[in-house]
Formats: structure tokens, sequence, C-alpha cells
């Protein structure tokens, strides 16, 4: 199981990112943003958090631009993984590769705590380590959170099975509540919270453990 | 060419910055302010031969994100095609 990291100039997640593959047992490649291929035979793709980019012109926008993701959507399209945390969700929906958009949080401050999250669906090689409706705490850190999606997007996601975690407490002004989504082939994840920020006994939490463990199960069958 | 673009919040998207500024409107006694929508504005300073075309391109591939934004273009001197 090989998973490649991008990383952008602001990503600030991407070491803890690689840290918590490895944990799970994976081999862990970094990509710089102006390589323009992913490594032969990498399985999943993680882009991480952080503010790649500054953040300048909307969070994401300049990233999701990048030569790095047209190979990341060239890898989704062939039915690669891959994951997308909070900037890296960001990312996702820029270029497409996501349904919808992360808007300034409603309460308009900045977020960093750890919040409850309903798993909302089994049915993903992200998630299917927990159990249906299984409460676990996750940390979130961001500005730009809430989830944002057309009316018809929204019915849909719910309709195809593809809302993957829900916020028990909506911090942030999110659609429906919705904290991830998933693409209709349920192999790209996007998630605002921090699941490698809870993988380890000395973050203070590990319920994240569950989906890298889940996924290198997945990818070992694959 | 010059062109000025204007990206707004589509309507029915929330706009909490917005609504921050029409609170921060009320607190200083400025009654009446029903509604307030935040967006930006980018100056484009082009070489000769660009677009009204190109600049539509821009904002659809870059400037805006069409999922929650729409944007209007303005060309802001002669020779503008």
């Amino acid at each position: 199981m090989h998973a490649a990291v991008v990383v952008f100039p602001g990503s600030n997640c991407d070491r803890d990112l690689a840290v918590a593959f490895k944990a799970a047992g994976m081999k862990v490649s970094m990509v710089w943003h102006k390589d323009t291929d992913i490594p032969q035979g990498v399985d999943i793709i993680g882009v991480p958090g952080g503010f790649s980019f500054g953040d300048y012109l909307r969070c994401g926008a300049i990233a999701a631009n990048s030569p790095i993701c047209q190979s990341v959507a060239a890898h989704a399209a062939r039915g690669g993984y891959v994951l997308g945390i909070c900037n890296g969700f960001q990312v996702l929906t820029e270029t497409g590769l996501l349904p919808g958009a992360l808007l300034r949080n409603a309460g308009l401050k900045y977020i960093c705590k750890t919040v409850g999250l309903r798993v909302a669906t089994q049915d993903s090689a992200f998630t299917q380590g927990y159990g249906l409706n299984d409460l676990i705490n996750i940390p979130i850190a961001h500005h730009d959170g809430n989830y944002f999606a057309d009316d018809d997007t929204i019915a849909r996601l719910q309709g195809e099975d593809r809302v993957a975690f829900t916020y028990e407490a909506n911090p942030n002004g999110a659609r429906a509540d919705i904290a991830g989504v998933l693409s209709d082939n349920r192999r790209v994840l996007g998630m605002m919270p921090h699941p490698e920020r809870a993988a380890d006994a000395g973050h203070g939490g590990t319920d994240g453990q569950a989906l890298f463990r889940a996924l290198t199960e997945t990818l070992a069958t694959a | 060419m010059k062109a000025r673009v204007q990206v707004m919040l589509k309507n029915g998207v929330l706009d909490p910055q917005g609504e921050a500024i029409r609170h921060a409107l009320g607190a200083l006694g400025f009654d009446g302010v029903e509604g307030v929508r935040q967006g930006k504005v980018i100056e484009l300073d082009l070489a000769e031969g660009a677009t009204n075309q190109d600049v539509t391109d821009m904002c659809e591939k870059l400037l805006a994100n069409t999922v929650i934004e729409s944007y209007t273009i303005e060309a802001l001197d002669e020779g503008a095609a």
C-alpha cells in the first residue's frame, strides 16, 4: 500500500498525514505541487490541511490549478483513492472532484476544537472501520468549513448515501450538518475535521485511527 | 485593455461577512440598512488583443467559483473587444 501526500506552499498538515498513513502500515511519498506525476504504484493520494498559497483568492483555488492537481484528477478518474482533509477538502471541491464549496464559517470565527462527528455511512473504504451512527471525536481547525451545495446536490448526496460524516453540534453553519462527503464512486473523501490529529494516543484521542486502518485493509485486498 | 471583474456570492448563498457588516452598521447608529452583501473586485491589466471572452474564461476557470459565486465583467477603457 502506497500513499502520496501532496505538499503545497502553505500546507501544514502534510507531515501529520504522512505519519498517520505510515502508522496504518503504508509506504508514503511526499509530492511537491510543481511535480506533474504521482509516483508509480500509488494507491491513495492525500491532500493535506493548511493554507495552500495563503488561501489567496479563495481557499484551495490556486492549489486546484497547480500542475499536480491534474495528476490527482487523473488518478481519481482511474478509480484511485483520494483523501482531502480541511484545506485538502477545499482543494477537492475547487477541482470539481467533489461537489459543493466551503464558505466562511457562519460565526465568522476560526474554530479550533475537538467536535463530535456521526459516521453517516459505512459504505466506503474510509468509513467501514466504524459502526453506522458511531459518535467519534475529531478535531476541527478551520475558518472556511461551512459546507454549501444547492438543494438538488444536498438531496443527491443524501439519496446516494454519500455524506460520510455529520457534525453532532454544527460548528460552522454547514448545510445538513455535513462534515465530509464522498465522490460518486465512493473513492474520494473530503472532510473538514482532521482524523490525522486523532491517530495517536499522544494526540489525546485515537478516533481517527480506524479511518486509516480501514483504508489500508481495503488497499491491501484490492 | 483593462477589465474589472466583480465577484459576488450568489443570491441564496448566506454571506456571513455581509451580515456582520450590517450588524456593525446598525451598532453605529446607521438605521435602515436592510441587507449587506460583500464581494470582491479584481482589476486586470491585459495585453493588446485580449477579449471579453478571455476574461470570461478566466472567471470560469479561476476568478470565481460558480458553485457559490457570480461575476460581472466591465471593460475599463476603449479598445475592449
